[in-house]
């Protein structure tokens, strides 16, 4: 039986003490981003693009809130100067990020960036975990929030593509 | 348009008697006027992250709900993150005021006229995104006011202030990102700050 991942990170998040939530949505994140809604001690924010989720978190964390960026991995190319900052003033950053382009893959346009995205954190001094078991996703979460906020650390945790199980355009239309 | 108000006297006048005003300073030109009105622990000023200034003031409304929050920043960088103004649109924090100093140029780079020298009016653009209150502001009048209504009116609030395009001299921050931080979240928070 799979488990219930979505249910599990949202559980982690609130036990971590994390008040706000930023997000551009994604299929792979549906399920949390209700959760996240559906949750009075949180506050999820609908963003433009991942970008703002940066100046969000960098706000969040000057007047001492924790938070965390929901993204899909196309979102990863789109912060990547700002980053920077977060590099340069050591705020605190976990990053959920629901990958694309790997594991069957039915959009070409997804590959490109999908592929980039470790090399892309990494070379921007982001810390990252690979989860391709759903089992895992709960303990994964937990360290990277951990490590993010203890360290005062960006950390990006990349959920496999095998795990959210899209395989084509009507089924992410069914979503 | 030939605006006749300074900058930095813009900058002084809403920075004046700030109390418990919590203020993003977007990079550049803005950042040094803030500077020069007084450097302060409660003032975050940006060296990078062009086109986030607003955001970080969105963070920092809500997560402080009961203080005052202040962006000052420029024209360009405002440009650059125009879709932050849709999303504190949505959100609508009452205590947020992002206040554009509109210069019409990019000043960092040569002075190059940005969208706002062509007719963009960002002040419409906020309204239209759904800030409580949105204006333009071209005359020394409008800075008491405004100044007031950065302390008190429910906002979300904007204003675009129309400035002379004119060269002056750089008043710099500390520079060091972590510091910065550091200092602001002890100013807010106290030193328990630094156990978090």
């Amino acid at each position: 039986m799979t488990p219930d991942w979505p249910l599990e990170i949202h559980r982690t998040l609130s036990a971590a003490g994390v008040r706000l939530v930023g997000y551009v949505p994604d299929a792979g994140h549906k399920r949390l981003i209700e959760l996240c809604h559906a949750d009075g001690t949180m506050h999820a924010v609908t963003l433009t693009t991942e970008e703002e989720g940066i100046g969000l978190a960098t706000g969040g964390w000057l007047a001492g809130e924790r938070s965390v960026l929901l993204m899909q991995s196309s979102g990863v190319g789109n912060i990547i100067n700002v980053l920077g900052t977060v590099r340069e003033c050591r705020i605190p950053l976990p990053m959920l990020v629901t990958m694309r382009g790997e594991h069957g893959e039915f959009n070409p346009w997804q590959v490109p960036m999908g592929q980039a995205t470790p090399a892309v954190l990494e070379s921007m001094g982001v810390v990252v975990h690979r989860v391709h078991d759903a089992g895992q996703l709960g303990t994964a979460v937990d360290a990277a929030l951990r490590l993010a906020y203890a360290s005062y650390a960006a950390v990006a945790v990349l959920i496999s593509q095998r795990i959210i199980g899209i395989k084509s355009f009507q089924e992410q239309a069914g979503q | 348009m030939s605006a006749k108000l300074k900058r930095r006297d813009v900058a002084d006048a809403l920075l004046a008697e700030r109390r418990e005003l919590l203020v993003v300073a977007g990079l550049g030109s803005t950042a040094w006027d803030c500077t020069a009105a007084g450097d302060h622990p409660l003032t975050f000023p940006l060296w990078g992250a062009m086109g986030q200034a607003a955001m970080i003031g969105l963070g920092l409304a809500l997560a402080q709900p009961a203080r005052r929050v202040l962006v000052i920043t420029g024209d360009g960088e405002m440009l650059m993150g125009l879709g932050s103004l849709a999303t504190i649109g949505v959100q609508k924090p009452g205590n947020l005021s992002v206040v554009v100093i509109d210069n019409e140029r990019y000043g960092e780079t040569g002075m190059q006229q940005t969208h706002t020298a062509h007719g963009v009016d960002l002040a419409a653009v906020a309204r239209a995104c759904g800030f409580a209150h949105a204006e333009t502001v071209t005359s020394a009048q409008g800075l008491a006011p405004l100044r007031r209504a950065i302390h008190q009116r429910p906002g979300p609030n904007f204003a675009a202030v129309k400035v002379a395009a004119e060269k002056i001299g750089l008043v710099l921050p500390p520079r060091d990102g972590a510091l910065l931080k550091a200092r602001f979240r002890r100013a807010l928070l106290g030193e328990a700050a630094d156990q978090q």
